[in-house]
């Protein structure tokens, strides 16, 4: 009696489940499982939609059928600099950002929580490039940063506001993401961005662990002497490692998949006018390729996914030693 | 280390602005001399300003009026860390992420300057104090895999490590059960012996603090009731709310009349009390002041009887008994002689104890008034000042609303677990 009840019990469930069930299989499931097969079939064509033997490459017809190889993974890496410049692109983004964005949200999250004045104000101040569209915060940060220059062997007739403040403190003007500009400038401009659009989602993060915390801790350190530096760093970071943890790990999948910034500043041309793909990165990279050959996009889908898997397999073996109880 | 508390007073401030008059006055006008290396509970039911009392002995809290002096060092504005105690809270706040090892350095490792000690001395000092508590087995664990028990000696040894002038210990035993409080109560005696470290230790738990302090504090409203050695003021409470806050089972209370140097319980006079003046009383009689006897004076009707084993509790009822049933406590004995549905008692001069009705002071009378005399002059000898309070209390005209909000205000500060404990604590109060 009991067995069957819970086994109708369970086809309700499963009932109620359904539509979901359905909807992933759909647009999440079989879409992963169709790029694994895309990215393993050779010399997909897009314009016929199958394995016609057409090779993009050569342009050669050979009459190859549903072959299964590695030919899209080599055709990844035989796109020559262009993919190694997005991956560099990307590792280098990642790198940066995810620390920096770590430790000013950390920073924010425990000034916000020991204020009393003004708390919910600077609270939702913080929040806000959270509910901003990213591409309209590009743009803003492309004014801030861009100058008005007709022609380059002229000095520009109207700079940014960033440049306009460096020039207030008598520095010179630097060429953040125009023609000609410097691969460091860029990527400093973009570092700004990319921390700056991840600091709310983090700091909201840290900040509930924050208030999490039993007061009782502070008070019994603060009986047992010990420094507002050391209470940082042997109390609040350790009992935070958890969430710490968690935005590190989403900070690096996040980072990994970086696109809409550079499309934010630099347009779709992923660079500055005149280096078109210099500032590509590895999504950036796959969109590329969707037009004209699905085959190494899904490759290129693929070796994202490995990447950010084994990194996060690192980020979860670490942080199970650092992160406490 | 001797601790001086003078004319000490906390106000907590209104939250709303508008209403200045809904400030909290959490501790009013608190005097208190601790003698070096004593035992003290302070003792009161929940609200009554017993933990803030601790708090800004500690310096986590800032008195809003009065002194506080170590020895003779004024600590009053003296930080927390630099006042020499160790604190032991309610919930112990080990930190989690530390092992027991680690909790117990932390102070240490906190030490600077010349206090500083070498790596080795700190393990020692570390193993030492484990060794007092005897957690020294369970060096190597984090607090969630130890037992309440074992957790609080965690709490007490990281308290003494830096070998405090004072030890503070917050409702150190209500997150234990019953066997563990027993056990650990104990075990803060012998801890507090063999350092001879003046304790202080708050509680809302008579027996807890009548069990194992050299003397108790009775506060109420931040007020305090009574202090003396716990014994003392169990036999001779100063006003009703003492009389009636310590004993269990409780004091039964009866109205009454002094007329002639005669005790009434509504018609019967039920005793002589020498020397005191005609007045309206409240009578408490503590449940062992009972003599089963057919000529007594004070009748009532029996309603049941709990037989404890070598007691037995007679369960009866009086028209003039402020208490629902009347509670008494005889020898097992007795049992044979209660017959029908009524019983008379005589009572033992010294268990019976007369409130003014208007002031609730205690009206002493007969031999009463030796005891009390003896008693304090017992007390002066061993440098402890006795203290009492008479008459009615400041805040009690609006008791209604007030301490709510006080409690309301020390939840908010001390965080959930802390406002679970006084939740049980109400209602351990109602009872």
């Amino acid at each position: 009696m009991k067995a069957k009840s819970k086994k109708r019990n369970q086809w309700k469930a499963w009932l109620y489940l359904l539509p979901m069930i359905i909807l992933l299989l759909v647009f999440t499931v079989w879409p992963i499982i169709n790029t694994v097969r895309i990215a393993f079939l050779c010399r997909w064509d897009p314009d016929v939609g199958a394995i016609v033997g057409y090779d993009y490459q050569t342009s050669m017809l050979e009459n190859v059928h549903y072959q299964f190889g590695i030919n899209n993974f080599i055709n990844v890496f035989a796109a020559g600099n262009s993919f190694l410049t997005a991956l560099g692109n990307t590792m280098l983004l990642t790198v940066l950002t995810v620390p920096i964005s770590t430790m000013l949200a950390l920073l924010i999250a425990v000034a916000l929580n020991s204020i009393k004045f003004l708390k919910k104000f600077f609270q939702t101040v913080f929040f806000l490039p959270y509910v901003t569209n990213a591409i309209a915060i590009g743009m803003v940060f492309a004014t801030m940063f861009g100058m008005i220059w007709p022609s380059p062997a002229k000095p520009p007739t109207s700079v940014g506001i960033i440049n306009t403040i460096i020039e207030a403190f008598g520095g010179h003007y630097v060429n953040w993401i125009d023609r000609g500009s410097s691969y460091w400038a860029n990527i400093a401009v973009l570092v700004t961005y990319i921390v700056w659009n991840a600091l709310p989602f983090k700091i909201l993060v840290l900040l509930g662990g924050l208030q999490n915390v039993d007061k009782q801790y502070y008070d019994a350190a603060k009986v047992d002497g010990a420094s507002r530096w050391r209470i940082f760093w042997r109390i609040t970071v350790p009992l935070l490692s958890p969430m710490i943890a968690y935005v590190v790990i989403t900070g690096f999948i996040g980072g990994f998949k970086e696109y809409t910034s550079i499309v934010g500043i630099f347009g779709e041309d992923m660079g500055p006018y005149g280096a078109p793909g210099k500032l590509n990165t590895m999504v950036g990279f796959i969109y590329d390729s969707i037009p004209h050959n699905q085959g190494k996009a899904s490759a290129a889908a693929l070796i994202l996914f490995a990447i950010i898997f084994i990194v996060t397999m690192i980020n979860m073996y670490v942080s199970k030693k650092k992160v406490h109880y | 280390m001797k601790v001086v508390l003078q004319h000490l007073t906390k106000i907590f401030p209104s939250r709303n602005k508008k209403d200045a008059g809904a400030e909290v006055v959490a501790v009013n006008d608190f005097n208190l001399e601790i003698p070096d290396g004593k035992l003290i509970g302070l003792l009161g039911p929940s609200g009554c300003g017993k933990s803030t009392t601790l708090f800004m002995i500690s310096g986590l809290q800032e008195p809003t009026a009065g002194k506080i002096y170590f020895g003779d060092d004024d600590v009053t504005k003296l930080a927390p860390e630099n006042r020499g105690i160790g604190l032991v809270f309610q919930n112990y706040a080990l930190y989690p992420h530390l092992t027991v090892q680690q909790n117990i350095l932390f102070p240490l490792q906190n030490l600077k300057g010349e206090k500083r000690l070498s790596k080795e001395e700190m393990l020692a000092r570390t193993e030492q104090v484990a060794k007092l508590v005897q957690i020294d087995e369970y060096m190597n664990r984090k607090p969630s895999e130890l037992s309440g028990g074992q957790q609080q000696r965690v709490a007490i040894a990281r308290a003494l490590v830096k070998m405090p002038r004072v030890l503070l210990l917050d409702e150190p035993l209500s997150n234990l059960d019953a066997r563990l409080r027993l056990q650990t109560r104990e075990e803060i005696r012998r801890i507090q012996r063999d350092t001879g470290i003046t304790t202080i230790f708050v509680t809302h738990d008579q027996e807890e603090a009548m069990s194992i302090s050299d003397f108790i504090v009775v506060m109420k409203l931040g007020v305090i009731m009574q202090t003396g050695k716990p014994q003392w003021v169990y036999d001779d409470p100063a006003n009703l709310f003492v009389a009636k806050f310590l004993g269990a089972p409780p004091i039964n209370m009866f109205a009454g009349m002094v007329r002639g140097g005669k005790l009434y319980i509504g018609e019967e006079a039920v005793m002589d009390v020498d020397g005191a003046a005609d007045q309206e009383v409240y009578v408490g009689i503590r449940p062992e002041g009972f003599i089963l006897d057919r000529a007594g004076s004070l009748t009532c009707k029996v309603s049941g009887i709990d037989v404890m084993g070598r007691d037995i509790s007679v369960v009866s009822t009086h028209e003039n008994s402020l208490n629902p049933v009347v509670r008494s406590i005889i020898s097992a004995d007795g049992i044979k002689s209660i017959t029908g549905d009524t019983v008379r008692f005589s009572l033992k001069q010294h268990k019976v104890f007369l409130f003014n009705k208007e002031t609730e002071a205690r009206v002493y009378f007969g031999e009463q008034v030796a005891t009390h005399e003896a008693m304090i002059a017992e007390m002066a000898a061993e440098g402890q000042v006795y203290a009492a309070h008479e008459g009615p209390l400041p805040r009690e005209a609006d008791d209604k609303d007030k301490p709510a909000a006080a409690k309301e205000k020390k939840s908010k500060r001390f965080g959930k677990k802390r406002a679970g404990s006084q939740d049980h604590a109400d209602s351990e109060e109602k009872r």
